[in-house]
């Protein structure tokens, strides 16, 4: 069951993230792009992992690319995005520079003695309680490092965003 | 099931966001495509979190995604600074820092 769940699943990502870089229309791309977030998040239940499921459709689909998708219609939803027509050995040395990343993520996965899933995996590993148990005690200075990101981000964003006269 | 094909799809993604970095010419799809990395190293930690039994791979991924928010919002903010300064999308317009 897991398998088919997971090809299932995985083949909805790759499409998706295909379809970012393929469609000439952002808009389009932005459309991919959630049912590639979407995909993952059906991965993540399987990879028992609920509250970062629950995270990536709520604040990454939910939030983040409705931010995209405002700014792409506030902005010029329907232009066709160029690709790089004028230089074509963008292209090449995009892709070569792709293939040499999947050259060096190669033997991390060709290494055989993988661990398979252990058989009786704590249930309660990916609850949002256990996640926030780890956060508040072991990761809490990150966190409110972050607090700190944020704030700095919205600042950031209204100072940008305001028009100078 | 191993972790194999989950690093496989993993790699892929950021794979397919790299290409997309390099290729594409408006700035926001050039955005989409960064989080379409993040994401692919996104389910790295969360694989390697099931496959090790620790909870630290999904803490690192809720960190990720904060991040990525923040990263969202004050790119978005300098996409709409450039459109409304340049009346263009096209990073490769926007080269007043480049030497």
């Amino acid at each position: 069951m897991e398998p088919a769940i997971f090809y299932l699943c995985s083949t909805v990502a790759a499409a998706g993230a295909l379809g970012v870089v393929v469609s000439r229309k952002v808009f389009y791309s932005a459309v991919s792009l959630i049912v590639c977030l979407a995909a993952l998040a059906g991965l993540y239940m399987l990879l028992q992992a609920p509250f970062i499921a629950a995270v990536q459709v709520i604040v990454y689909a939910g939030a983040i690319m409705v931010l995209f998708l405002f700014v792409i219609m506030l902005l010029d939803p329907f232009s066709a995005a160029v690709l790089a027509d004028k230089r074509r050995y963008l292209q090449f040395m995009g892709i070569a520079l792709g293939l040499i990343a999947l050259f060096l993520l190669a033997p991390l996965v060709a290494v055989h003695d993988m661990r398979t899933v252990p058989h009786s995996p704590s249930p309660a590993l990916g609850t949002a309680y256990a996640i926030g148990k780890s956060i508040f005690t072991d990761y809490l200075l990150p966190f409110e490092a972050t607090s700190a990101l944020i704030l700095v981000a919205i600042i950031g964003a209204v100072v940008l965003g305001k028009r100078h006269p | 099931m191993t972790i194999a094909p989950y690093l496989v799809l993993s790699a892929l993604l950021f794979f397919v966001g790299t290409v997309g970095v390099i290729l594409k010419r408006n700035v926001i799809a050039v955005f989409l495509c960064i989080e379409l990395m993040l994401n692919g190293a996104n389910l790295s930690f969360v694989a390697f979190s099931r496959f090790l039994g620790r909870v630290d791979g999904q803490v690192f991924v809720f960190f990720v995604m904060v991040v990525a928010a923040a990263e969202a919002a004050v790119g978005l903010a300098v996409t709409i600074a450039l459109y409304r300064n340049r009346k263009t999308l096209n990073i490769d317009d926007a080269d007043i820092m480049k030497w």
